[in-house]
């Protein structure tokens, strides 16, 4: 129940963190979508044992959430909650891979925990590029972006549905479960055999919602396309912010800056 | 389930990227060929109902746990493969975004896992199978839930295989496999036994609306699937050997160890030297590492750094931005065609 209405209120959330006015958010969407995808790409294709290569990526994401004004500490606690799967999987590697690789005064590391380390901040990494790339530009811009990327229509006008009735759905069901609470003694637990009909009933509503859905749009003169207002320009801002990016990126996956930057300061002493 | 963009390689992760955009570009033909707009609503609307059943929990007797509905299946049963693919990839679209299940690289094999083979090798194959002509609540209930177990099973072992060919987990391939499948087939049978409860209640009380859902013989011919099957194959297990034969993972990097070599900064410099010579003649991109002749030429200053190596993270570079072109291009060549028949 608790679920239902924090997940809801967690879209709404981002929603409205995507209705701000930065420059960030002025940006052409696909600008966004594309620099994201490099971002990934380049995250991911490092090498498990490469953790100091990784660092210097965390300055997109960080330039991204100062420069829109997003919270840091709301991003954070998202990331944290969707990690058990990675930590799972990662947790075998110190157990596997025992072989020292980093030693550290009396310490040694071994191979398995380094790379353990890796996929924490390669999880967190690309995560937290997906969350501020819906923060940045909210889910309708990204759909915008996908049609104009030529991604085939009927599954942008599906995400867009998708998207437009989540909430009335979300908000149809959690209806149906506090009905339901409300009338039995034992509200924690859902049987199945009061299960299997609520839910069934909410299908047949959805499906008789598709229908009115329909032919409101008839009335209105759908055609098959979905038409925006909005107009988007891919100018020179979008082709600079992209380029800007993607060198500082290429940069990073080249060379090892905090090794470079670590030497330039022991030359000076 | 959700694989995480933590745990893919690019070469995967772009590979199957492929493989789910060409099935888009698939189903959406598919779908506008159909001429039937009225099912550009719903698919929508009950992409938003799995969102909102998802969210309803039943307890489990005896266990204290809860399950509830997967997905996958229902769509299949109730629009069709095809819709149903198109309203499961949004699904896992916007769980990546929101939710951050899984991740945006690994999106397409999201797609693949929880979309595929459901719509296209469970529902033919086996729902049919049990559901042919003959529309009984028995039929129904062995079809869907037959075809719901199996449908998470071969997800899950596909997880395991994109995990494994991946590289960045050490979980050895059999431990891996008996972790996944088991605890798969508990969650599979939870989803089938929803799944199959709740088509049996549509059945019952609109049968209509079964009889009104599209026959997958119209139209569809399993030789265009397995030839579908086959061409995402070929690309997947095409970017996993040329990424396999240039990058330690598994097997190679288990070589690497036991042969004591202790140099951490250039694994990729491998131990292959018999198969290097077929390696170079094939491969694109020949053990990630450019001909230095090759090489960018306004950036050629790294000799100073000894334990970067240029060539391997321009190969790298490319590889990853490459399987993007190729996702992109697959994408863009359906599109073409697709406009070309209209």
């Amino acid at each position: 129940m608790a679920t239902i209405e924090n997940n809801l209120f967690d879209i709404r959330t981002m929603d409205t963190l995507a209705s701000g006015n930065t420059g960030l958010h002025r940006l052409d969407p696909r600008a966004k979508l594309i620099t994201t995808l490099i971002f990934i790409v380049m995250v991911v294709s490092l090498g498990k044992y490469e953790i100091s290569m990784m660092i210097p990526f965390v300055i997109y994401p960080v330039a991204m959430v100062v420069g829109a004004d997003l919270p840091v500490f709301y991003l954070l606690k998202k990331i944290l909650i969707v990690s058990p799967f990675a930590v799972l999987i990662g947790i075998f590697n110190p157990l596997l891979d025992t072989q020292p690789l980093l030693e550290i005064g009396r310490v040694s590391l071994s191979g398995g925990w380094v790379s353990f380390f890796s996929i924490l901040i390669r999880f967190a990494l690309t995560v937290g590029a997906a969350l501020v790339l819906i923060c940045l530009t909210g889910f309708n811009g990204v759909c915008m972006a996908l049609e104009k990327l030529k991604v085939p229509l009927p599954f942008v006008i599906q995400l867009l549905f998708l998207y437009r009735y989540l909430f009335v759905l979300i908000e149809e069901a959690s209806r149906m479960i506090r009905a339901r609470s409300l009338r039995s003694f034992d509200s924690g637990r859902m049987r199945f055999k009061v299960f299997v009909p609520l839910l069934g009933q909410l299908l047949l509503r959805t499906l008789d919602r598709a229908q009115r859905i329909h032919l409101a749009m008839l009335c209105r003169g759908f055609d098959g396309h979905i038409r925006v207002a909005k107009p988007m320009t891919f100018g020179q801002k979008e082709v600079i912010f992209i380029l800007s990016w993607s060198c500082f990126f290429i940069l990073a996956r080249r060379y090892n800056l905090p090794v470079i930057f670590g030497s330039i300061i022991e030359g000076f002493f | 389930m959700h694989m995480a963009d933590a745990l893919i390689s690019p070469a995967v992760g772009g590979a199957l990227w492929a493989a789910s955009a060409g099935l888009i570009g698939y189903c959406s033909k598919k779908l506008r060929q159909d001429q039937d707009d009225r099912k550009i609503p719903l698919m929508g609307v009950i992409g938003a109902f799995i969102f909102a059943a998802q969210m309803i929990n039943f307890t489990i007797p005896a266990t204290g746990s809860s399950g509830h509905l997967g997905g996958g299946m229902i769509l299949a049963i109730l629009l069709g493969p095809h819709a149903a693919f198109l309203a499961m990839a949004s699904v896992l679209t916007v769980q990546a975004l929101f939710f951050a299940d899984g991740g945006l690289l690994a999106l397409g094999c999201n797609i693949f896992n929880l979309g595929f083979f459901p719509c296209f090798i469970c529902y033919p194959l086996i729902y049919k199978l049990f559901v042919r002509g003959k529309a009984s609540s028995g039929a129904i209930i062995t079809g869907a839930l037959v075809s719901a177990i199996l449908g998470l099973q071969m997800g899950a072992f596909s997880v395991v295989l994109e995990t494994f060919f991946s590289g960045i987990s050490e979980l050895p391939f059999a431990v891996f496999v008996a972790l996944m499948l088991p605890i798969h087939l508990a969650i599979g049978l939870v989803e089938g036994i929803t799944t199959a409860a709740v088509i049996l209640f549509v059945w019952k009380s609109r049968p209509e609306i079964m009889m009104a859902s599209p026959e997958p013989g119209r139209g569809y011919s399993i030789g265009k699937v397995l030839a579908g099957f086959a061409a995402a194959a070929v690309i997947v297990g095409g970017a996993l050997s040329w990424f396999a034969s240039s990058h330690p993972d598994g097997l190679e990097w288990a070589m690497f160890r036991t042969a004591g070599v202790e140099k951490f900064a250039a694994p990729e410099k491998g131990i292959h030297s018999s198969l290097s010579a077929i390696q170079e003649k094939t491969a694109f991109l020949p053990d990630y590492g450019f001909k230095t002749t090759e090489s960018h030429p306004g950036e050629e200053t790294a000799g100073a750094w000894p334990a970067v190596n240029p060539g391997t993270s321009v190969s790298g570079l490319v590889g990853g931005l490459l399987t993007l072109c190729l996702a992109v291009f697959i994408g863009f060549v359906i599109k073409r065609r697709k406009a070309a028949r209209t």
